[in-house]
């Protein structure tokens, strides 16, 4: 697998070159600036590309900018995330172009080497990968008289994991119960909010998402 | 005008001019408190003036008060209370501030000003009202033949005196009618340029002010530190602490017992994230990050986003305030839709952001029960802090049963060039 790297810290650019090159990724290209980072992503049209948020020249948000102006040209571009701090308003900034192929980690999840390294094989599929404080944040937005409400604190913690991108298969060794169950629970949640059936991975993520989102 | 609206202001002025009259004793009254006043300043010396004094100067001032009161309703604005507040409640300190404030002299002014002034202004209309009415009596009374009444150099036997004397009545009865009203407001602005503030006691009023805001300011600051360090301390540097401790144990037994050394190093990384995410918080309690990237306008998108409550959002802005005012202003509306969620069993709430004539307004509402009020040590009263420091008001319209609307205004400009914004937010 093809990686563009775009990380302004030198301690963390090395670690994650040799935590990605442990697990089989070449890193072709790793950047420190906005602007390097777009150049690489669009020249290289790397498999994923690994970005954090803040970079120079003005150490804000020039690497999701990055990302996002990368996708316009070149869409469906896999790009995973990483930030200090998850911002709602990002993921969906993100996800806003519903091509799939994204991914919005906090920083700290690459110490759970495997999850994370999970989380840029399904993002790099084209699927999806939503830090679980994005779903929280969105789970805990449930009004009074919204269908959410409705949910079985079961269903919630599939939905949860739904969102974050996990595929039946995922989500039943997760929870300790079979494949079949989980598919009866999101049947459930899919009629409770409404939502079209979907057996693909990547639009049933952006479907309980724009759900979210909407209300 | 017509008819009956004359008829109406003639009898107010009529009113007017005789009830004036009545003021006289209580303005006579104000000439003895003048020894009165400056009786104390020698016994000072003695000790007894220092009880005095005060005393006699609350006399005073609860006269120059009611003076004030009086000339606020006629001139319709409040006349300010310019005295000085000592600076501790010592008898020394109260001798001090009452003698060196220029108040206590213009007081002193005012009161055989405002003796003269009036006995002139309260009986000047009801000397033209009596004359203008006399002249028109006077035909009579010169028929009845009254001898040597003289009305304004006419007498019986001035030539025509007849027409002339109502005449003349007449041109007194317009005058009293145009005079009436002006005397009484003469009155009160000779009151209101002896007794309000003078520019520079203003000056000092607004020292006072700014002084107490910055008090808070430093207050608040200095809490906020403390909070700051105890977070760190309990939080983050316990974790680290903790994160060395697994790993030196791991390190230790990673040869003898692989598997307790992995479960440390499970532990460990559980350590730091926890760590980390402590610090996350930390950092978004001292300055939200998404305020650094995207302005006011974009962490208020956010805020609204992360609110248990939908919250409409409509911001208009052409450029940021400075980086102070923003976040006061950020953290002012995050503690608002807090308290909206909390409290007030709303469904819904708005957020409505302008810059107008160098103001910034934020509005927020919701849809909640109201009887919403800024207590002491609560929420609200802190927001109301924060924006004092800048100069900012708070205003709060929260009738029981609802809706609450809460307007903050903080003056300041904003600083040319629209945060570039790469992707919409839509």
């Amino acid at each position: 697998m093809r990686v563009v790297l775009g990380e302004d810290l030198v301690l963390l650019r090395d670690g994650l070159i040799r935590l990605l090159q442990a697990h089989d990724c070449e890193v072709v290209e790793a950047v420190d600036t906005g602007p390097d980072l777009l150049r690489a992503m669009v020249d290289h049209r790397p498999d994923v590309a690994v970005v954090d948020v803040r970079l120079p020249p003005t150490f804000t948000d020039e690497g999701l900018r990055a990302a996002i102006e990368a996708r316009k040209r070149v869409p469906g571009l896999p790009v995973l995330v990483l930030s200090q701090y998850v911002e709602h308003l990002y993921a969906r900034e993100l996800l806003s172009d519903r091509a799939g192929g994204v991914g919005y980690l906090l920083k700290d999840r690459v110490s759970d080497v495997r999850q994370f390294v999970d989380a840029i094989r399904r993002v790099a599929a084209g699927g999806t990968a939503m830090d679980p404080e994005v779903i929280d944040q969105l789970l805990a937005r449930s009004g009074r008289d919204r269908p959410l409400a409705t949910l079985t604190p079961r269903e919630r913690e599939v939905l949860s994991l739904m969102a974050e991108g996990r595929s039946n298969a995922a989500i039943a060794g997760r929870l300790f119960v079979t494949e079949k169950a989980i598919g009866k629970h999101i049947a459930n949640i899919f009629g409770k909010l409404d939502l079209p059936l979907s057996e693909d991975d990547n639009r049933r993520v952006l479907a309980v998402l724009a759900y979210l989102d909407r209300v | 005008m017509n008819d009956t609206e004359i008829v109406r202001g003639v009898k107010a002025r009529l009113r007017t001019a005789i009830l004036a009259p009545t003021r006289i004793p209580l303005a006579l009254l104000g000439l003895p408190l003048v020894p009165l006043q400056l009786l104390p300043f020698p016994l000072v010396l003695i000790t007894i003036g220092v009880v005095l004094l005060p005393l006699i100067t609350k006399v005073v001032r609860a006269y120059a008060n009611r003076y004030r009161r009086l000339a606020g309703k006629v001139l319709g604005e409040e006349i300010p209370v310019p005295y000085r507040t000592p600076t501790s409640t010592g008898p020394v300190a109260r001798v001090r501030a009452i003698a060196t404030d220029p108040a206590t002299w213009r007081d002193l002014a005012f009161l055989p000003v405002n003796a003269i002034v009036t006995v002139v202004c309260s009986l000047m209309p009801l000397v033209l009202w009596t004359s203008g009415v006399l002249g028109f009596l006077m035909p009579f009374l010169w028929a009845a033949g009254a001898d040597g009444l003289e009305y304004s150099a006419i007498d019986e036997t001035t030539p025509g005196n007849i027409l002339l004397a109502p005449l003349l009545g007449t041109l007194y009865l317009s005058l009293a009618w145009w005079l009436t009203p002006v005397f009484g407001r003469l009155h009160a602005q000779v009151t209101r340029r002896l007794l309000g503030p003078t520019a520079n006691s203003a000056l000092a009023a607004r020292v006072r002010v700014l002084a107490d805001s910055r008090a808070d300011t430093v207050d608040a600051q200095a809490a906020e530190l403390r909070r700051i360090e105890r977070d760190l301390h309990d939080g983050a540097q316990a974790r680290l602490v903790a994160l060395g401790m697994s790993l030196g144990m791991a390190e230790d037994l990673i040869t003898r017992d692989p598997e307790a050394a992995a479960r440390l190093l499970t532990e460990a990384r559980q350590s730091s994230s926890q760590a980390l995410s402590e610090l996350r918080d930390l950092v978004r309690g001292i300055h939200p990050p998404v305020l650094a990237d995207r302005g006011l306008d974009g962490a208020l998108r956010a805020l609204a986003l992360a609110s248990p409550l939908p919250v409409e959002v409509d911001i208009v802005l052409d450029g940021r305030p400075e980086a102070p005012v923003e976040s006061a202003a950020y953290f002012a509306v995050a503690e608002t839709l807090t308290n909206a969620a909390k409290h007030s069993g709303a469904a819904g709430a708005w957020l409505r952001v302008r810059h107008e004539d160098d103001r910034l307004t934020l509005m927020i509402g919701d849809d909640g029960r109201g009887g919403a009020v800024a207590t002491e040590n609560g929420g609200l009263r802190g927001i109301e802090r924060r924006l004092a420091a800048f100069d900012g008001t708070l205003g709060i319209a929260s009738p029981a049963g609802g809706p609450t609307i809460v307007t903050m205004e903080l003056p300041c400009v904003l600083s040319s060039g629209k945060t570039s914004s790469s992707s919409a937010t839509g």
